[in-house]
């Protein structure tokens, strides 16, 4: 983990409550995909761990979702701005663990970690299959950019006003030896059931410091108590305890 | 050159500066990002006779100026903060340690603190007798001036170490709790616990809290601990570790003014890792600036005049 200032690049609506920001400055603690960030904004108490889209040497590509206060101040950040950010918290996706062909099921804003992990395992030379659930047409994003990585991608709607009606799992009937997910706790019970190999769940919490200090975001697995920040947020499914 | 040197009964420290309780682990996650033998010492994560995994998540919600948490005083027990958690802090920590500790009967605290009497890293006891997410625990013994006496002789008559009663702020009278503290051989107070407190969310019109109480912590409620610090400090004769809300090193000196001996930082820890090495390092500026040469002079300097 380092902390740095960081300044903001571009901030840009993708989908409704949707946005995407660049940030510039040292990214040498990013070690792995599915890490995350946490950032310190002016007149709120906590951080806000934003998980990491993308980065580069020089840039990090963060998608979140408006959800809140914190959340409401940054879409109105400008380019320019700073940025007072924890980087590299956590423990990512292991890529090691597919053998041939992932597949990658996002959720919504659980989406955009599955991005970086997209393009590294397509860099270690493996076939990569993504699907993608969203609730309407109209909240679609990064359907474009996982294809242009060389991704077979699905789209699930809830609502079918776009590819295939229903949840993801109405698209998981395809082949892959190991799974890589992240989105809402629903979305996770329904892979649980559906998927037919081992995989990868990253999870969401509420957390006070996000380098494993406070012991706030705890959850019990087979192996022992896990902090969701520093042991976590992606956990294997063998350990997960439903 | 300023002097930031302090005695804690009978251990002199480098500086006032404490890692609180509870946002500081043991000191490892820190140890990663800058020495933390900078520190005048560290009071390591409440420790309990038995493990325990605490309360469900969220266990952390946000206010104004500070924070809730209802973690629940989870730790691996003392067998395995003996066996593992204080050799591997041995390797980044060479200082005396403060060893927390938590419990749910008069008998909890007298066992755990005997374990860990014979560990010689540890220099202080902190006991905390005010915890308040524990369901008839810890709570409950920081409300009571006999049961404050009760765990203070428990804890006395098994180790030789000083030993500071942690006291909870919610209480009528805090004096009343401190006293007897002292009247039962309590070698200093640490003072205070977090606030109980919720947050309710307004999408699910539920507490935020699994717990739905907390402790609240952080910048509010720093004028509370202030009050209760100075209201203690004219009521024991034995030094206090002030702490609530500190984040900057002249916080540290309102502490001392109010009439701590030593300072501890709690929750600014988890939203600045850096907050005890900055304070530490500001601390000189800052003394010179209000034309302090030797902190320990200041201890209860709001009470002269």
């Amino acid at each position: 983990m380092t902390q740095g200032i960081y300044e903001i690049k571009s901030n840009i609506c993708l989908a409704p409550s949707i946005f995407k920001m660049i940030i510039e400055g040292d990214t040498g603690a990013l070690t792995m995909p599915g890490q995350f960030v946490n950032i310190k904004i002016d007149g709120l108490y906590l951080r806000r761990p934003i998980s990491v889209c993308d980065y580069s040497d020089t840039e990090i590509t963060l998608i979140y979702k408006v959800v809140g206060e914190g959340t409401e101040i940054m879409s109105q950040m400008r380019d320019g701005d700073t940025l007072d950010v924890l980087v590299g918290l956590g423990n990512g996706f292991d890529i090691s663990k597919c053998q041939n062909t992932a597949l990658l099921i996002g959720g919504g804003v659980g989406i955009p970690p599955l991005y970086k992990l997209c393009k590294d395992l397509i860099g270690e030379g493996k076939n990569v299959k993504v699907v993608l659930g969203f609730n309407t047409k109209s909240e679609i994003f990064y359907e474009d950019e996982f294809k242009h990585l060389g991704a077979e991608v699905f789209v699930t709607t809830v609502d079918g006003s776009y590819g295939i009606k229903g949840f993801v799992t109405n698209a998981m009937d395809i082949d892959y030896d190991y799974f890589y997910t992240c989105g809402p706790l629903p979305m996770f019970k329904a892979i649980e059931n559906t998927a037919k190999t081992s995989g990868q769940y990253s999870f969401e919490e509420r957390m006070g410091c996000g380098f494993g200090a406070c012991m706030g975001c705890s959850c019990k697995t087979k192996y022992g108590n896990k902090r969701i920040c520093k042991d976590g947020p992606v956990l294997e499914r063998e350990e997960i305890i439903w | 050159m300023v002097n930031t040197k302090v005695d804690l009964c009978g251990i002199e420290i480098s500086n006032p500066i404490i890692p609180a309780s509870g946002t500081f682990g043991f000191g490892y996650e820190f140890a990663d990002l800058y020495d933390i033998n900078m520190l005048g010492t560290f009071s390591f994560k409440g420790t309990t006779k038995d493990a325990r995994f605490g309360n469900d998540t969220p266990r952390i919600a946000e206010t104004p100026c500070g924070m809730l948490n209802s973690v629940g005083l989870q730790n691996p027990g003392v067998e395995k903060v003996i066996s593992e958690e204080l050799p591997k802090l041995k390797k980044v920590f060479t200082k005396p340690v403060m060893a927390n500790v938590s419990g749910f009967a008069v008998e909890d605290y007298a066992y755990t603190c005997e374990k860990l009497d014979s560990e010689a890293q540890i220099g202080w006891f902190e006991v905390n007798i005010s915890c308040p997410n524990v369901h008839g625990g810890g709570l409950a013994f920081g409300t009571s001036a006999k049961n404050a006496e009760l765990v203070t002789k428990a804890v006395k008559k098994v180790t030789n170490k000083p030993v500071f009663i942690k006291l909870s702020p919610n209480v009528t009278d805090i004096t009343e709790i401190a006293k007897a503290c002292e009247a039962a051989g309590a070698d200093g107070i640490s003072l205070i616990n977090t606030l109980l407190g919720m947050r309710i969310d307004l999408k699910t019109k539920k507490p935020i809290l699994a717990n739905k109480m907390g402790g609240f912590s952080g910048p509010a409620i720093k004028p509370v601990a202030l009050r209760m610090i100075y209201q203690v400090y004219d009521a024991v004769k034995i030094p206090l570790i002030g702490m609530g809300g500190v984040s900057t090193a002249e916080d540290v000196i309102e502490m001392m003014l109010a009439g701590a001996t030593a300072v501890q930082v709690g929750a600014a820890n988890l939203v600045e890792p850096y907050a005890c090495k900055n304070i530490i390092e500001d601390l000189p500026r800052v003394m010179e600036k209000y034309n302090i040469n030797n902190l320990k002079d200041i201890i209860g300097g709001a009470h002269n005049g």
